[in-house]
């Protein structure tokens, strides 16, 4: 065989390609690292230092641009889905981090290993959501998934935690098994697993009616609806998000949510529009499903965390909404409405970590009674996240839906659209039930006391309300951006 | 030579793999794995995949089953304590579904034919490193951020303090 050349300047592009994976990745390394070196009461600094790595991360991912740059001979790209995902993924872990700096010293889970998992979790999620090969995208995912299993069974001395995270990872494992199944088959089916290469296949008539390739696009399709917790495979998520740490159970509820639809939305958009007259219909059922269960059980629970689980579920089912139609006016609500979610989401969970006094005495919605009126702000910022959860104008929630239901009905999915609309309507009780126990039931006794938040947890929890409120007075240039990072993947 | 070796060390994997599952003593049932995994680098090397042959036995025969056994003797249940199993629906299923995949791996190998011997060095250790470090190199370098994960997760929970 001949010597290998190296082309230097291939090899360039590609490291640029993944520039801010790198930077994410390094600085697991590096806090890692540091966690030997620093002693016992300074580990805030962990957070510090992971901080600054995703502000890099941050940077590089502005600097790149939504350009389109492809790295490793087609295995990842860098474009402006990439981007978008990128900045949506890396907000969910600075989040995360910020509401980490009071949570772990409450909580006593102050470890240096916390961050290194979190940074190489949320490295693997952006791989997921640049990869253009299947074959990155499984290793993506299982690269999010194995800390994430981890984490959630952080609170090891606590029975909810680790049985949420068995149950997370043994079905968790069975979904990677479907999805690399899936990929395998796909693989015989067609000779690739590049999803531009997949793409160019399917004009063959013969291997869109094979048997290996329908099966192979089945499983795969499993293997992605268990991780964005569609029914009927989200069994495992109510468990999963009670058990975790409640940070944890924040970043699962967004970035994982993001990372997975970004790889779903590129398989569905760029490699699968050849199957849009057959999958469409899977999509529409799946996403009926999930927002009418996800709706209809959160309605019983007295759970918070609980009632947001399911509430998570149902709001992946609305995103499911905008990809029905397989075009570009749904991506892009899908896009947008999956940032929004992000932060409306996380803030949620943020003020129910401040609203809890201690993790396991569980986060029943009765100690929510009374805190409406004696901590206003706490009580306000609630209230913004829940109603912009429900969809009420003009919070970013309302505009987020408002996109989702008018792609469909453009596309002619009324019906999808009546539904999706039917099942908002149901979702504002249980949020507004939150509300009504904050403002209008009277404690008995004395109102308990929220934890006394860092100054990092509250600007995460104003960080996060900003962007509600503005994105749903100003959404016109985020959707833009939206627009063009969909456009870009389609280039 | 090659039909008669294929078909000696193929029955040599199916023996053993049936082994496997009927054996009682679960020691017995790792040993009888250890010689399917042979027997199965063993096709692997007729096919010319002489890197995979190494690492099958390396890796699995090597480790993974060593691991087992580890785990067996430490465990270390006498055999008189050892559960009976009685012939359920679940090993009825089983039968099934081993059927169902026979039909499927006929189905793959109608739908393509046999497709011939690979190109003689697509298997070779050359060749394979050489798909690993060009073509693959960023699938690489994902994996051991995997197991760097997977490290530090295993240490994390089972720690005895942290």
């Amino acid at each position: 065989m001949a010597p290998l050349a190296i082309d230097g300047g291939a090899l360039l592009t590609s490291v640029t390609s993944i520039l801010p994976e790198i930077a994410v990745v390094a600085t697991a390394l590096f806090v890692l690292l540091l966690d030997l070196a620093i002693p016992e009461e300074r580990k805030n600094l962990l957070c510090g230092a992971s901080l600054v790595g995703i502000v890099v991360a941050l940077f590089s991912v502005v600097a790149l641009g939504q350009g389109r740059i492809e790295g490793f001979s087609g295995m990842i790209v860098h474009d402006g889905m990439g981007a978008f995902f990128d900045v949506v993924i890396l907000a969910a872990c600075a989040l995360t981090l910020m509401m980490a700096t009071g949570y772990s010293e409450w909580e006593a889970t102050h470890k240096g290993e916390f961050y290194a998992l979190l940074l190489l979790s949320t490295s693997g999620m952006m791989f997921m959501a640049k990869g253009t090969d299947l074959m990155t995208v499984f290793l993506g995912l299982e690269t999010l998934s194995i800390p994430i299993y981890v984490l959630v069974g952080f609170h090891r001395n606590r029975m909810s935690s680790i049985e949420g995270a068995l149950k997370y990872f043994l079905l968790g494992a069975f979904a990677s098994g479907f999805l690399l199944y899936g990929i395998a088959l796909i693989y015989a089916a067609t000779g690739t697993t590049k999803i531009p290469i997949l793409a160019t296949m399917l004009y063959d008539p013969r291997i869109l009616a094979s048997p290996l390739f329908l099966v192979g696009a089945g499983l795969l399709l499993v293997g992605f609806a268990f991780k964005v917790s569609l029914v009927p495979f989200h069994m495992w998520t109510p468990d999963a998000y009670e058990g975790a740490p409640t940070v944890v159970t924040a970043f699962m509820s967004a970035a994982v949510k993001a990372a997975a639809f970004a790889a779903l939305i590129r398989v569905l958009l760029v490699a699968l529009p050849g199957m849009q007259p057959v999958l469409w219909k899977v999509l529409w059922a799946l996403a009926v499903l999930t927002m009418t269960v996800g709706n209809l059980s959160a309605l019983v629970q007295d759970n918070v965390k609980r009632l947001l689980a399911y509430s998570s579920i149902a709001h992946a089912g609305y995103v499911l909404v905008g990809l029905v139609s397989g075009d570009v006016l749904g991506g892009q609500a899908s896009l947008f409405y999956l940032l929004v979610y992000a932060f409306m989401n996380m803030g949620a969970f943020g003020v129910v970590i401040l609203i809890a006094r201690k993790e396991d005495e569980g986060y029943d919605i009765a100690h929510l009674k009374g805190i409406g009126f004696r901590y206003p702000a706490l009580g306000a910022l609630l209230t913004l996240f829940l109603v912009s959860l429900g969809g009420i104008p003009p919070t970013a929630g309302f505009v987020g839906k408002f996109y989702l239901f008018s792609a469909a009905v453009k596309n002619g999915y009324i019906w999808l659209a009546v539904i999706g609309v039917l099942n908002s309507a149901a979702s504002i009780y249980y949020y507004l039930r939150l509300v009504v126990a904050m403002y209008m039931v009277p404690a008995e006794g004395e109102v308990p006391v929220p934890r006394p938040p860092r100054i990092l947890f509250s600007m995460a929890l104003c960080a996060s309300a900003a962007v509600v409120v503005v994105l749903g007075v100003l959404p016109r240039s985020v959707l833009e951006i939206a627009e063009r990072s969909v456009l870009s993947m389609l280039m | 030579m090659e039909p008669i070796l294929f078909i000696v060390f193929g029955a040599i994997a199916v023996g053993g793999s049936i082994m496997v599952v009927t054996r009682r003593h679960p020691l017995a049932s790792a040993l009888y794995l250890i010689l399917t995994l042979f027997a199965v680098a063993a096709l692997f090397v007729l096919r010319q995949a002489h890197f995979l042959a190494a690492i099958q036995v390396i890796v699995y025969a090597g480790a993974v089953v060593v691991l087992f056994i580890f785990v067996i003797m430490l465990i270390n249940v006498p055999e008189s304590r050892l559960p009976v199993e009685r012939l359920t629906g679940v090993r009825f299923l089983a039968v099934i579904v081993a059927g169902l995949l026979i039909l499927e791996g006929a189905l793959v190998a109608r739908r393509f034919g046999l497709a011939g011997t690979p190109a003689a060095d697509s298997g070779s250790v050359e060749a394979v490193g050489r798909a690993l470090f060009t073509d693959y190199l960023l699938a690489f370098e994902v994996t051991s951020v995997l197991l760097l994960a997977a490290v530090i997760g295993a240490i994390a929970l089972a720690k005895k303090k942290i």
